[in-house]
């Protein structure tokens, strides 16, 4: 019996340019991608990763100790008091949603539209969505009060005899958020499984190759697995479209369908969805801007597509700029003395101040992104993109505690400071994020490798040659196109 | 049962492998299979894979998801636990809508990518070909094209011929363990 000897380098074919926009920048084969990405999951954690992981995890051990306090003590300890009795919790739960949209927004939609700037960053995107909803969970968790308690937000048989309220968009926000976290992460995870296989082969300790070993399912690249691969994932963003559409729809929900001044509207549905791809990509350029330039990763994750993120971040932007505005038109159309008031005191009552940060953030600071200097700014995108999520969390704030802290009678009327917890427990939740994240950069393939490959010019099998023969399966064709 | 044979060849371009595999299907091979570190664009062609089924497997877990979601929650509002709310109907089939559309969502994933693995017969884990330390490049940037014994054709003389013919390079015999 043979054996296949040690393989010497490989050749290097230097494709020649390109006709079509190149999304790999520099003169990389298939070998350097690969080099590339696996890399950084294998040689020696730098310092600053270290440091980073260390100060996240700290982070996280102080919002663990919170919320134990808040299990121990009740949600008295938060500033929630008559008449706003939801604030930062639903804030900050409706703003890491909000943010987890960007991963599979990329995924999905940009993946039907045949977007192949997607391939570099959607994994990490994917990846900052299921750490962003995993942060957004943990607040109607603990939001409740008495952790004991959540079970009653299942459909499960009890010694009550009692069901869940179905018409209530609270048990749908349950189904719709628990849906898109599954959803996402399993996505995510089938995109995962070649790569993961990549990283099993070259492991070169037993225990990664154990660890990737499993993980990657015992994938070997079969042509008539990829058939099947290629279908699942396809089917998979086409579901997770009109998903990831209607996670924000049925946020909005929680808000739209009560009667108060200020949530009784109907934009709210695209208007979330709007606001939530634009927190979003905002969020993975901040991201991605540090991880690219610590990890080496600029040839793969180019200016180009930075800047393209840049253009959605200007549309989405000035789309919820429009929200705005008509969310005034409205009230003052309606005449409704209730919905009047509701948006006078919003822009002009004691929460002026946050309101005009969200107006700066939201509507001001993204049409820096009309000139293409700004767009392919490093800095500029970089300081913008935090602004934006800055703006966002404000959206949330001014959506949900103006609309209550004056009550339709005078005498019902206050304002809400939040208490220390409140603000451990916000600042808490980027621990998580945070430490998540780093441990998947580490560990993990950053950037979808085998997608890579094939939207690279020697993927095509006529490369190097002017055929212009045969048609592959459609999908297989639209890829490598 | 005699042991799973592999007769293994190595190609350096998409190009190559798109037509030794067409080569190896014209002579009559079925129980081969192209080994790539992405989806080769016209390779499923040339090999002549029929078109996935995993969209009836999805179909039906989404048309279950939606049975599921739908009854589920006039079981428990309209039938077993009437709450009256608003004057709203017990059985509101417009509240109903969100739920109903989650769990047809939530299966139909499910479907597509459990299907998924149960058609490509996966996970598992022992392979000859994963046991083999020269094939750890169909991850990296090489593309292999395997023939099984259990092909009627497989001959371990011919086939290496024919693979070494068409291009392969590297061409080894591996065995289960």
């Amino acid at each position: 019996m043979s054996q296949i000897n040690v393989m010497p380098e490989a050749a290097l074919v230097v494709p020649p340019e390109a006709p079509h926009e190149k999304l790999v920048h520099g003169n990389h084969d298939f070998h350097d991608v690969t080099e590339l990405v696996s890399e950084v999951t294998e040689r020696k954690p730098e310092l600053a990763w270290k440091i980073s992981l260390v100060l996240a995890a700290s982070v996280l051990g102080g919002f663990g100790a919170a919320v134990l306090y808040l299990v121990w003590a009740g949600i008295g300890i938060w500033g929630l008091q008559q008449p706003v009795g939801w604030a930062w919790d639903i804030t900050n739960f409706v703003f890491w949603v909000g943010i987890g949209h960007a991963g599979t927004l990329i995924s999905a939609i940009l993946f039907l539209f045949r977007q192949k700037w997607r391939t570099s960053i959607n994994r990490f995107a994917e990846a900052m969505t299921l750490f962003a909803v995993a942060c957004a969970l943990l607040f109607p968790g603990i939001h409740v009060g008495r952790l004991w308690m959540a079970y009653y937000l299942a459909p499960l048989p009890n010694q009550m005899g009692m069901w869940p309220n179905f018409r209530s968009p609270l048990l749908w926000d349950v189904f719709a958020v628990g849906t898109y976290g599954t959803v996402s992460l399993l996505f995510w995870y089938v995109g995962l499984i070649p790569d993961i296989a990549t990283l099993r082969d070259r492991a070169k300790t037993k225990l990664r190759a154990m660890a990737y070993g499993l993980l990657s399912l015992g994938w070997r690249g079969s042509m008539r697995h990829w058939i099947n691969y290629e279908r699942s994932y396809l089917i998979l963003a086409g579901i997770s479209t009109p998903l990831v559409l209607s996670v924000h729809t049925i946020v909005s929900f929680d808000f739209a369908t009560s009667v108060i001044p200020g949530w009784h509207t109907t934009i709210f549905p695209p208007y979330f969805v709007a606001g939530a791809i634009f927190s979003g990509f905002a969020m993975v350029v901040t991201l991605m801007v540090l991880a690219r330039q610590l990890y080496g990763m600029k040839d793969l994750v180019t200016l180009d597509h930075l800047e393209k993120m840049n253009k959605i971040i200007l549309l989405t932007g000035t789309l919820v700029g429009y929200a705005y505005g008509m969310e005034f038109f409205i009230a003052w159309y309606s005449g409704n003395e209730y919905e009047r008031y509701a948006f006078i005191n919003r822009a002009f009552g004691p929460y002026a101040w946050a309101y005009w940060t969200m107006i700066t953030c939201n509507v001001l600071s993204p049409q820096f992104f009309w000139f293409r200097r700004f767009r392919r700014s490093i800095p500029v995108m970089f300081a913008l993109s935090i602004v934006v999520n800055i703006g966002m969390w404000f959206e949330r704030f001014v959506i949900i505690v103006t609309s209550l802290h004056r009550d339709f009678l005078p005498s019902s009327w206050g304002y809400f400071m939040p208490t220390i917890w409140d603000i451990a427990m916000f600042i808490g939740s980027f621990g998580l994020f945070f430490t998540l994240f780093l441990l998947f950069i580490r560990f993990l393939p950053m950037i979808a490798i085998s997608e890579v490959k094939g939207v690279m010019p020697q993927a095509s099998p006529h490369h190097g040659h002017d055929t212009g023969h045969g048609q592959g399966a459609p999908l297989a064709a639209a890829e490598a196109r | 049962m005699a042991k799973l044979k592999l007769l293994v060849a190595e190609f350096d371009t998409p190009a190559e492998i798109v037509a030794a595999a067409g080569k190896l299907q014209s002579a009559g091979y079925r129980d081969y299979d192209a080994h790539t570190p992405f989806p080769v664009h016209g390779l499923d062609k040339a090999m002549k894979i029929k078109d996935s089924r995993l969209g009836w497997i999805v179909l039906a877990h989404g048309v279950a998801g939606a049975t599921l979601g739908l009854g589920m929650q006039w079981w428990m509002n309209g039938v077993d636990y009437q709450m009256l709310i608003g004057g709203k109907p017990y059985f509101a089939y417009q509240a109903f809508v969100p739920v109903t559309f989650a769990l047809t969502i939530l299966l139909s994933a499910f479907g597509a990518v459990f299907g998924m693995l149960f058609l490509n017969g996966l996970p598992r884990w022992s392979h000859p070909l994963l046991a083999h330390p020269g094939f750890r490049r169909h991850t990296d940037d090489k593309f292999y094209l395997s023939v099984e014994s259990v092909d009627p054709k497989f001959d371990a003389t011919k086939t290496r011929a024919l693979l070494e013919e068409i291009g392969g390079k590297r061409v080894a015999l591996l065995e289960a363990p």
